[in-house]
């Protein structure tokens, strides 16, 4: 399983507007639910994380990934994508603010590394990143996903 | 060499720097195992590893151990995990 596979129209918001990170995080999260992958406990378990953690979630400048341990909330490993018109600030040292929310839901710890590496080709990829940035529906996040050709693990 | 890569959870984030982490290594023609781990694990896996990646944020929590515990700030940046990791690859 790739991201381009995964990902599904439903599952992707662009041009999103967000209050703030908790907002940003629950609009993430209402992806995975409206897509069947997980349900609203599963949303208030990603915020759960952040409020007991901090923002390690924001991996890299502009882009936070929102998620919580497997739990019975998850009914199947799937992501959400949101690109927010305007980035949020999360608390991060070093990389806020982000305009990038991708919520993960995973069944175990290692059912979904197909997806996992597939997310890392185009999470380390600034160019990419860039495009994305400035895609302006959810068919063309596909479209740009798609034609990259993320199968499998880079080299 | 074993190295531990830490994010709060084990599904997400350390998923994503253990694989950076092993394409560092592999630019570098070094073996070592990494492994991923949950900050609630990372405690008892970072006492039989030589060196822990995670963040800025998680560090604190892992607390004293043998360990070399390595702050990474772009978990995507293959070039920031080996620039860190060098020094302590013999």
């Amino acid at each position: 399983m790739t991201l381009s596979d995964e990902l599904t129209q439903d599952a992707i918001s662009v041009g999103a507007h967000a209050e703030d990170w908790r907002d940003a995080v629950r609009q993430a999260g209402d992806l995975l639910t409206a897509t069947g992958v997980a349900t609203d406990d599963y949303t208030d378990e990603m915020i759960a994380t952040v409020e007991k953690l901090g923002p390690y979630i924001v991996l890299a400048p502009g882009v936070a990934l929102a998620h919580s341990r497997p739990s019975p909330a998850v009914q199947r490993a799937g992501i959400g994508w949101l690109q927010l018109a305007e980035p949020v600030e999360f608390g991060h040292e070093k990389n806020d603010p982000v305009w990038l929310v991708v919520a993960l839901a995973a069944l175990d710890h290692d059912g979904h590394l197909g997806l996992m590496s597939s997310l890392a080709a185009v999470l380390g990829d600034t160019d990419l990143l860039a495009s994305l940035r400035d895609a302006d529906s959810p068919a063309r996040v596909l479209e740009i996903l798609t034609t990259t050709g993320n199968e499998g693990p880079a080299s | 060499m074993k190295i531990v890569a830490v994010c709060g959870m084990g599904i997400g984030t350390s998923v994503l720097l253990k694989m950076n982490a092993e394409k560092a290594l592999r630019a570098l023609g070094k073996d070592a195992d990494v492994e991923a781990a949950d900050i609630g694990t990372a405690r008892g896996a970072a006492r039989s590893a030589e060196i822990v990646l995670t963040s800025a944020e998680l560090a604190p929590e892992i607390g004293e151990v043998p360990a070399k515990v390595i702050v990474i700030d772009n978990f995507m940046d293959v070039a920031e995990i080996t620039e860190k990791l060098t020094p302590f690859l013999s």
